[in-house]
């Protein structure tokens, strides 16, 4: 039973790893006041790139910064289109996705002639899991050794990262100046501006922020999780740390706490595959839908209230039109 | 502002077709990059989509859902409202006119079945996009949101309920049985062929007439109702139409209400009308496609009933075009992609340039003349 819930927690961390790397993303990206429904595509075209140049380079690092360059780029174009153009965010952030969905099969099969995949990573163009020191000596010891040689050893480097990320994103977001400014724009651009800070500088900071975390949550589908790329391996990851950011209330550490119980339902719902309670037979698919439907009841307000930064979705402009 | 006023043409058929071909541009790239001639792909699109009869039965049957969807999403923006959901709405209006043809079928010609699935896949549609306008209207959630999270919803119900329901006992393929032949919608050379009319077989069936019908009402109900006149005021100012005592809860819910229906109506042309059982993932991003129909279409039903086709085009002559080059398909999304990108995301980019260059061109002669 207690190796069964080890079992699970690990995989509930390497369910979470991409989610939590998407949804600080987002959170930077919502907070300065962008709506980011593109999170899923640049998980995408990250893990795509990712994979293909740690497969040709047969290095992971070089992958890894291929990855987190193409977020940042489909980051910019997003950036591109809503702080510069003024464009419809929600529409942009669609085109990034249906972008990502076309351009990695159409590369991929052009690239590596396997139908869109890339070739499978092996080596050093993986991302192989730490040992962390004494794994192997506590061991056997009850309760401490499966907790610390499964559960806290023995991921890649990229999940300790993610976790890492979390109060580094707490402070930036809420310790610093930077943050603040952030934060403000988010709220109340006006007011930024008339304080004499661009609205725009800090709207592609945000942006490019959010670059960097989500491609890096994409190689980690890619580089480190499943050590090749697979056509839309992102499989609404995007979507579902979007649902985590909402049901975390734009925080950091309530976000990591949603996307760990998203993770947690997910490694459920594969472990409860077939099993039943007496004659009833547990339906997998209720428990996938769980993440979705907490978070429309969350956004109802019925579990708290989650209230989204003020000036969400509203482009900026200096001069009323 | 610019003082000088630009006519209306420019803004609604030069700039979305300058920024079409911009998007058409920037593929062409791609194609010249994957070694394929873009003029040579063109021609296989063109004619593998246009140039013989089946090919444009194809190209109609593609443009018959894209309208479904396309007229979806655009009603649900005259309310200011994004609806997303159209692909989830699809799925559901798919159970609906899954289940009547399912149990209604099984003893009655088509011609009874088609009004009730009408009935049945609008009302399950638009259920389903009643929840997150509901919730947008009252409780304030975004609907963007919502709209995104029903979609998974509708997607693991609708597994579920093809795994543990539908599912005959015997196969091993998530769908459900195949329908009974008499309830299946007549294609469009088996109609004609009534009338004496030959023509070569095709997915193309009678939902594409409805489709068109589809199109007049949604012009009619937008443009000649009450309804209509009200749903446009809250798109164009939700609090001015508040003061002007329209009720804005009951008015998003109606939008959305209209816009779940019609992307209900989708399952007629597949389900009834082509594949003849319920399958999973039938939408096949449809509903999300209905978005750059609406937003190329400029929300018009004639704009969409033209965007739908140009993406019936581009669907059946990507199609043609992996066939003839071994490309993925999927190399149309790109165009897609494209096409939202730069008709919807970045409209404004070319706005001022194009209205300058317009009133350099011809403002002097205008000027002349008055």
């Amino acid at each position: 039973m207690f190796e069964t819930l080890i079992l699970m927690l690990d995989a509930t961390i390497r369910v979470a790893t991409p989610l939590i790397f998407a949804s600080l993303a987002g959170m930077f990206c919502e907070r300065s006041g962008i709506v980011n429904i593109a999170l899923e595509g640049k998980l995408l075209a990250a893990a795509f790139a990712g994979a293909a140049v740690a497969y040709v380079t047969g290095s992971a690092w070089l992958g890894c910064i291929a990855g987190v360059l193409v977020a940042v780029c489909m980051s910019l174009l997003h950036g591109f289109a809503t702080i510069t153009h003024r464009g419809d965010q929600v529409v942009s952030g669609m085109a990034i996705n249906i972008l990502a969905v076309g351009l990695t099969v159409t590369l991929g099969r052009h690239w590596f002639k396997q139908g869109g995949q890339t070739p499978a990573l092996s080596g050093d163009a993986r991302f192989a899991p730490i040992h962390l020191p004494g794994a192997d000596a506590l061991q056997d010891v009850p309760v401490i050794g499966l907790l610390y040689s499964e559960l806290i050893s023995g991921h890649s480097l990229l999940e300790y990262v993610a976790f890492a990320a979390v109060p580094i994103a707490w402070y930036i977001l809420f310790k610093t100046r930077f943050g603040l400014r952030l934060r403000a724009v988010g709220e109340s651009p006006s007011a930024v501006d008339t304080a004499g800070i661009s609205v725009a500088k800090m709207r592609y900071s945000a942006v490019i922020i959010c670059g960097i975390l989500v491609g890096l949550g994409g190689v980690y589908l890619s580089v480190g999780q499943t050590a090749q790329f697979i056509p839309n391996m992102s499989a609404g990851k995007g979507y579902m740390a979007l649902a985590a950011l909402i049901f975390g209330k734009w925080k950091p550490w309530t976000a990591m706490g949603a996307c760990l119980l998203f993770g947690f339902l997910d490694s459920m719902a594969i472990r409860l595959q077939g099993v039943s309670i007496g004659e009833f037979q547990i339906p997998v698919q209720a428990i996938e839908a769980v993440p979705y439907v907490l978070t429309v009841f969350l956004l109802a307000g019925f579990i708290g209230k989650a209230v989204a930064p003020k000036a969400i979705g509203v482009p900026y402009s200096k001069e009323r039109e | 502002m610019s003082q000088a006023r630009v006519p209306a043409w420019v803004t609604v058929a030069l700039l979305p077709a300058i920024n079409v071909l911009l998007a058409f541009l920037v593929s062409a790239l791609l194609f010249i990059y994957i070694d394929i001639s873009p003029i040579d792909a063109a021609k296989v699109m063109w004619q593998g989509a246009f140039g013989y009869a089946e090919g444009i039965g194809y190209t109609l049957y593609y443009t018959t859902g894209f309208i479904f969807t396309g007229l979806a999403v655009a009603v649900a923006f005259h309310a200011g409202l994004f609806n997303i959901g159209g692909e989830g709405q699809a799925y559901i209006g798919g159970l609906g006119v899954g289940l009547v043809c399912l149990t209604l079928g099984e003893f009655a010609p088509w011609y009874i079945v088609f009004p009730v699935a009408i009935v049945v896949g609008g009302v399950f549609g638009a259920a389903w996009a009643f929840i997150p306008a509901y919730l947008q209207a009252k409780r304030g959630s975004h609907i963007v949101i919502t709209t995104i999270m029903f979609n998974f919803i509708a997607a693991s119900l609708m597994a579920y309920l093809l795994v543990e329901v539908l599912k005959p006992e015997n196969t091993m393929a998530t769908e459900s049985r195949v329908f009974a032949v008499g309830s299946w919608l007549p294609k469009m050379h088996e109609f004609f062929a009534l009338f004496g009319y030959e023509m070569s077989a095709s997915p193309l069936n009678l939902s594409f007439f409805f489709a068109l019908v589809c199109c007049v009402f949604v012009w009619l109900f937008i443009w000649h109702t009450r309804w209509g006149y009200e749903i446009r005021s809250v798109g164009s100012n939700p609090s001015a139409a508040t003061y002007a005592g329209i009720k804005y809860v009951r008015i998003v819910c109606l939008t959305m209400l209209v816009s779940g229906m019609l992307a209900g109506f989708f399952a007629l042309n597949v389900l009834q009308g082509e594949l003849h059982q319920i399958k999973l993932n039938f939408v096949e991003g449809f509903g999300f496609t209905g978005i750059a129909v609406a937003l190329m279409g400029r929300n018009h039903p004639i704009g969409v009933l033209l965007a739908s086709l140009l993406f019936g085009f581009l669907y059946q002559g990507g199609a043609e075009l992996s066939f003839e080059y071994g490309v993925d398909r999927n190399i149309v999304v790109v165009l897609q992609g494209l096409v939202i990108l730069f008709c919807g995301a970045l409209e404004h980019m070319l706005r001022p340039s194009i209205e300058n260059t317009y009133l350099k061109l011809f403002a002097k002669t205008n000027e002349e003349a008055a």
